[in-house]
């Protein structure tokens, strides 16, 4: 799209162009949300940072390594693996314009979110049970926050997915659906690489340590 | 017709100048105290340097917007001239230079006058000996006044600090709810008190006299009132005031300390004969009041902010989250901008009412016309 | 009804949260309700609301977003300034024994509430305001990249202007300062709905932020014109770039900082509590890591603002273009390296406060780089004082000054003494009014005849202009000696009555600008009046240079008929030089964006939540976010989000301009 005329070109220089400039609607949607999931960046490592600062203020409280259950998280890890993967065969699908196929690696990926959820929520019970709720020193503060922040995001990523199920069985997969599908994609994929940094920098340095 | 241009310069020197005398016979840059003339020092040089810079930039922006109004034709006008790299060199490196040498004196000064770092002197050319020790002044930052207890001599003051001239004081911080900073501009810079930490500063007043210090920090209803005298006096007349001192009746006690520590404004200065040696500690590991214990951390292991303290558990009086508390427990936030009802204030410490209260005390022309009321 | 059902129902809201027996808080409420009664029925009498609801309200026009922020900046101006006015009076009489007219109560909100409102609801929905108007015009957009969004994030930041409106006349606002710092912002100390007030307007606001930012870094990289490099983007469209790439990597911070405190707040977490493993000093160094990256937010589309002003009044290139790009970027970068310059006295070592002493005087050497340049752009000029011109002079030199005790601050050793002083209020001020707000009103003054088809009044703006200026320097000159004197800010009441004459003169110093605001408003009045007077038939009043000058005023919806090609940095400039005209014929439909009622209903519950999680009122709260949640999933579902403006209603507007351009000579 260089417009500039080479100097010592014979035709004169266009100053306006004469049809229609083509800018199909969204072009910079994914554009647009990459920064939106930079600024979430953001936020999750003012979030890290936070949990740096308070991991040993415990306030006579138990610690990391006393609550942690390893086996557990390391499901739920595989979970939110798997969810992404998953994700990742409904963008073939949708690439290769087979609906079904990607509803259906749609719906597997939200089971396998919900199952995170699940037993993040079962585990978050059984702290607070144990009274290692969030009130009880800011380090849990902090660790309820991280987890939870991501926790927050995985749940909209699965209304927004739900939504999406019904926008694709609804109109199909048309340009405006496959952009939001990329979207989600990203927004899972990033859900996923940070849980890899709460995984490795919670759990396994917090229980490690 | 020639006469308004020179004097319209002159008019404005005529308005500056009273403005820079006023600005020269300042506490901050006319002190007491060596520290804070250090400091002051360190003001005139700064302003200096980058003077060189700001007058030439002021000039240069004067002249050019009347040099180059539209009105005058016969100035050069070259349009098309955006660019000269020897331009933009001395442009980015005038200031440059400037920043270099204000930034050495930076680094040298912020380490010579550090408020961790214990006196070297007293004034210029004045070393301290090594047979003097700095006065120790353990420093609390109440709601809303000054608590200062003298381990040494055993005595506390509230909203009252005697030192001796010439010698190093030594202040030891921390707060019992908000923050503040203790501000004693005579004799040296701020620094702030952090509830469950302690900080410190060093100064010293080379002059007898009295001198203001106040918070510097809002920390609530009662700051504005959160003023203190600070005397510097001769080494004989420091001896006898904590003599007097020491005769006042009461101990400054856990019991007292939290009774003091309740809210008040405009507080008059009084004293304690007696204090308890633990009290300070304890107040840094915040673990003065009934049913608080004081934690692995506590008990004078914290030194300075570097190792926050108040890795403790919660007190149980302390306010519960809003979502988690019963419909009978969410309270109600009236609106209190006017006096309601009685406002006990100064005269009744520990009142809750301090926090909301007012002191409302109409001009003259309406309190007479209250009072006929 | 018993209290426990009450409760349920209205949380803590009762009937003394309404300021019934408060004289001054009661008489304004009235006041606002009378004028507020007259506006809502003059708008029915004259059946304006379907046009305000059609062509403003729902509009995803960034040109109408953009008006809406300025609208929204000037009339929350009114109420900052008011709480200004207060202040100055109440410093002006509290010495001894009088106590003035404003207890600590109400003081204290005055000024937590001047700060955040002059920050956050002028400063920003101004620059923001302003950079949604031009740059897409700037850059030969047709409109910015997320249309819908623009509209969203111009209602949340309503949203919030609205909430902390409410807290005038119900409950209170926080008394806690601008920053509402730890631990006094924490529920032992401010039990109050103050702080929550200030964490919903701002969070809620934030949102809007936010979003705008994201939106205008994809317009500028996405939507430029053909053969506009990024070395081709205009100065101001390059500030507004830089200006947004902090607003990304900083109101996160700011989100994740508030969500801390308002958990703290409502959960009973420990992050900013004194006990419990909390630490305030997370606080005071998370926000300031958002808080300094906002200064440059505020002051670099000022910057980007005199850099068009000086460059066009002069009829001059801008000098140094590249260094200026350059300055910019080195700014954006350092913005982040800075902060603890805020809290010096907080007790760091010595090594850790000279480097960001050091740090922060790195900042001004691109600074001063960027003065030297629009002083050599003035150089060989021939300089207009037009208003825009004269705000960009007086912006020079008092600029300059603030710069130097900006500096001065960074001193770590003299900050202590000057930390927290007047001498840094009038620091702030001396920047943030001499920068941002002389920027902003060059940018008004600037692009107002853009936006409305009339340039402004030049003899009540010149007095306006003169009023500030001088009453400016009359207002806080003071207070730089009053800093040394020893004053700290946000005193209610003094007991040394020696200090009085130098706030007398600030007080008088603001009534000076309220004069200057005064003007201001009789220049908007005068020149509506005179406004076939002052006519724009051109749409290129001011001989400018770059592309929003191309179409004409007020442009089009579309903009621009055919896309403008770029060659040069001042491509306006090079067409006309090379005598380019627009083509006459030839026109085609248009694709633009619907308009659509989501943002302001979206932004309306919003307002609905934050204000029953403040009271307390659960299940509003949650009734709320699910109908926030509801309305955005069908908000989604609406797919037909663009049309075509026909070709018949573009050659009419053509043609138009054709005459009108024939008949201005051109």
């Amino acid at each position: 799209m260089d417009a500039t005329t080479p100097p010592g070109a014979e035709e004169k220089p266009v100053f306006y162009e004469l049809e229609e400039h083509p800018h199909p609607p969204g072009a910079s949607t994914l554009f647009g949300f990459w920064l939106y999931l930079m600024s979430d960046c953001l936020i999750f490592a003012m979030l890290f940072a936070a949990y740096a600062v308070y991991g040993n203020s415990t306030a006579g409280g138990p610690g990391a390594a006393e609550l942690f259950e390893l086996p557990l998280v390391a499901t739920n890890t595989a979970m939110l693996l798997l969810s992404s993967i998953t994700y990742g065969f409904a963008m073939i699908a949708t690439d290769e314009k087979r609906q079904g196929a990607t509803i259906g690696w749609l719906g597997v990926t939200a089971l396998f979110g919900a199952a995170f959820l699940a037993i993040e929520l079962y585990e978050f019970s059984h702290l607070i049970h144990e009274g290692a709720g969030p009130q009880r020193s800011a380090f849990l503060s902090s660790f309820f926050l991280l987890v939870g922040t991501h926790g927050l995001h995985v749940t909209f990523g699965l209304i927004w997915l739900a939504v999406l199920v019904v926008q694709v069985l609804r109109r199909g997969l048309e340009p405006a659906n496959v952009r939001r599908l990329q979207c989600l994609s990203l927004f899972w994929h990033f859900l996923d690489v940070i849980w890899i940094g709460v995984f490795t920098f919670v759990y396994l340095m917090g229980v490690l340590k | 017709m020639l006469r308004t241009p020179i004097r319209a310069p002159l008019k404005v020197v005529a308005a500056v100048l009273p403005l820079l005398m006023g600005a020269c016979s300042t506490v901050v840059m006319d002190p007491a105290g060596d520290v804070a003339r250090q400091q002051a020092r360190l003001i005139w040089w700064s302003t200096g340097l980058m003077l060189l810079i700001i007058v030439p930039v002021i000039i240069l922006t004067l002249l050019f917007a009347w040099k180059y109004r539209a009105g005058n034709k016969d100035a050069a006008y070259e349009p098309d001239w955006d660019h000269s790299t020897g331009l933009e060199l001395v442009i980015w490196a005038a200031p440059l230079m400037i920043i270099i040498a204000l930034g050495a004196l930076t680094w040298v000064s912020t380490h010579l006058l550090d408020p961790y770092r214990p006196l070297s002197r007293v004034a210029l050319g004045k070393p301290v000996e090594p047979a003097t020790r700095a006065l120790e002044v353990q420093v609390v930052s109440l709601d809303w006044k000054w608590l200062f207890i003298y381990p040494e001599q055993g005595i506390a003051t509230v909203n009252e600090l005697v030192v001796p001239v010439d010698r190093p004081v030594k202040f030891r911080m921390t707060s019992s709810s908000v923050m503040n900073t203790l501000w004693i501009p005579s004799m040296a810079g701020m620094i702030y008190t952090m509830p469950g930490m302690e900080t410190a500063l060093h100064g010293v007043l080379n002059k007898a006299g009295k001198f203001e210090g106040r918070s510097g920090n809002y920390s609530g209803a009662g700051f504005s009132g959160m003023t203190f005298w600070t005397y510097a006096v001769p080494d004989a007349r420091f001896e006898q005031w904590v003599a007097g001192v020491r005769r006042r009746p009461g101990t400054l006690d856990i019991a007292t300390y939290n009774r003091i520590a309740a809210p008040s404004e405009n507080v008059k200065p009084y004293g304690f004969g007696r204090v308890d040696p633990r009290l300070f500690a304890r107040i840094v590991a915040m673990c003065t009041r009934p049913g608080t214990q004081c934690g692995e951390h506590g008990m004078g292991q914290s030194h300075g902010v570097r190792a926050p303290a108040n890795d403790r558990p919660q007190r149980p009086d302390e306010a519960k989250g809003a979502l988690t508390r019963d419909p009978s427990e969410l309270g109600t936030s009236p609106h209190l901008n006017a006096p309601r009802g009685k406002a006990p204030g100064a005269n009744d410490p520990g009142t809750d009412a301090n926090r909301n209260m007012t002191m409302l005390v109409p001009p003259a022309p309406f309190a007479a016309a209250a009072a006929q009321g | 009804m018993s209290d426990t059902l009450l409760k349920t129902i209205f949380g803590r809201l009762t009937l003394d949260s309404f300021p019934i027996h408060e004289p001054i808080v009661l008489a304004t409420f009235v006041v606002v309700a009378l004028l507020g009664g007259a506006l809502v029925a003059a708008l029915t009498y004259y059946r304006v609301w379907t046009y305000l609801w059609h062509e403003w309200f729902t509009s995803v026009d960034h040109k109408r977003i953009g008006i809406m922020y300025m609208v929204l900046g000037l009339v929350m101006f009114l109420r900052g300034f008011a709480d200004a006015i207060m202040m100055r009076g109440q410093q002006a009489m509290a010495f001894g024994q009088n106590e003035g007219y404003l207890n600590a109560h109400h003081y204290d909100q005055v000024f937590t509430a001047h700060g955040v409102i002059m920050i956050f609801f002028v400063a920003m929905p101004l620059v923001t305001g302003l950079m949604n108007y031009v740059v897409p015009l700037q850059i030969g957009a047709r409109d910015v990249s997320f249309p819908f969004l623009n509209n969203f994030s111009f209602w949340m930041t309503a949203s919030g202007a609205v909430i902390t409106m409410a807290s005038l006349f119900v409950g209170e606002f926080a008394r806690t300062g601008w920053l509402a710092m730890a631990p006094l912002s924490g529920l032992d100390y401010s039990p109050d709905v103050g702080v929550d007030y200030y964490i919903w307007a701002l969070q809620i606001a934030g949102v809007g932020t936010l979003l705008s930012g994201v939106n205008l870094i994809a317009t500028i990289v996405k939507m430029r014109a053909p053969g506009m490099t990024m070395f081709k983007i205009p100065i101001f469209t390059w500030s507004a770039l830089v200006t947004n790439v902090l607003i990304v990597a900083a109101f996160p911070v700011l989100t994740a900082v508030l969500a801390m405190l308002s958990l703290d707040r409502y959960v009973g977490t420990n992050f900013f509590t004194n006990t419990g493993g909390g630490n305030p000093m997370m606080y005071v160094n998370m926000i300031w890591i958002w808080g300094h990256p906002e200064v440059y937010i505020l002051i670099l589309p000022a910057f980007g603002v005199f850099s068009e002003v000086v460059s066009t009044f002069s009829g001059k290139r801008l000098f140094g273009y590249t260094s200026m790009v350059y300055a910019l970027i080195v700014i954006c970068i350092l913005a982040y390296l800075v902060w603890l310059h805020h809290f010096f006295t907080m007790g760091s070592g010595a090594t850790v406060n000279s480097f960001f002493g050091i740090t922060t005087m790195i900042i001004s050497i691109p600074t001063g780089a960027k003065i030297f340049n629009w002083l050599f752009t003035m150089y060989r000029g021939r300089i207009r004082f037009e208003l825009p011109m004269m705000w960009a002079v007086a912006f020079m030199v008092t600029f300059t000054i603030g710069g130097m005790t900006g500096v001065l601050l960074a001193v770590p050793p003299a900050d202590f003494q000057l930390h927290n002083s007047l001498f840094l209020v009038a620091h702030f001020h001396n920047v943030i009014i001499g920068g941002v707000l002389f920027g902003m009103f060059a940018g008004l003054n600037y692009w107002f005849p853009k936006a409305f088809g009339f340039k402004l009044d030049h003899k009540w703006g010149a007095r306006s202009f003169w009023l500030w200026v001088v009453g400016f320097y009359v207002a806080f000159m003071p207070l730089y000696v009053l800093g040394l004197m020893g004053v700290t800010r946000r005193l209610r009441h003094f007991d040394d009555t020696t200090l009085q004459p130098w706030f007398i003169v600030a007080g008088v110093g603001a009534l000076l600008i309220a004069g200057g605001i005064a003007c201001m408003m009789m220049q908007f009045f005068v020149s509506w009046r005179n406004r076939e007077v002052l006519r724009d038939h051109t749409g290129d009043p001011w001989d400018g240079r770059t592309l929003e000058w191309a179409t004409s005023s007020p442009p089009p919806a579309y903009n621009f008929a055919f896309t403008p090609v770029i060659r040069d940095l001042d491509a306006w400039y090079d067409m006309k030089s090379q005598k380019v005209e627009q083509p006459t014929e030839g026109y085609y439909a248009i694709h633009m964006p619907c308009n659509t009622w989501a943002g302001i209903v979206l932004a309306g519950i919003a307002t609905v939540f934050g204000l029953a999680m403040i009271w307390y009122i659960w299940w509003l709260a949650a009734l709320s976010l699910v109908a926030l949640i509801a309305t955005a999933i069908v908000h989604t579902f609406n797919y037909d989000r663009d049309f075509h403006i026909p070709v018949e209603d573009i050659r009419r507007g053509e043609d138009a301009r054709t005459e009108s351009l024939a008949r201005a000579g051109v």
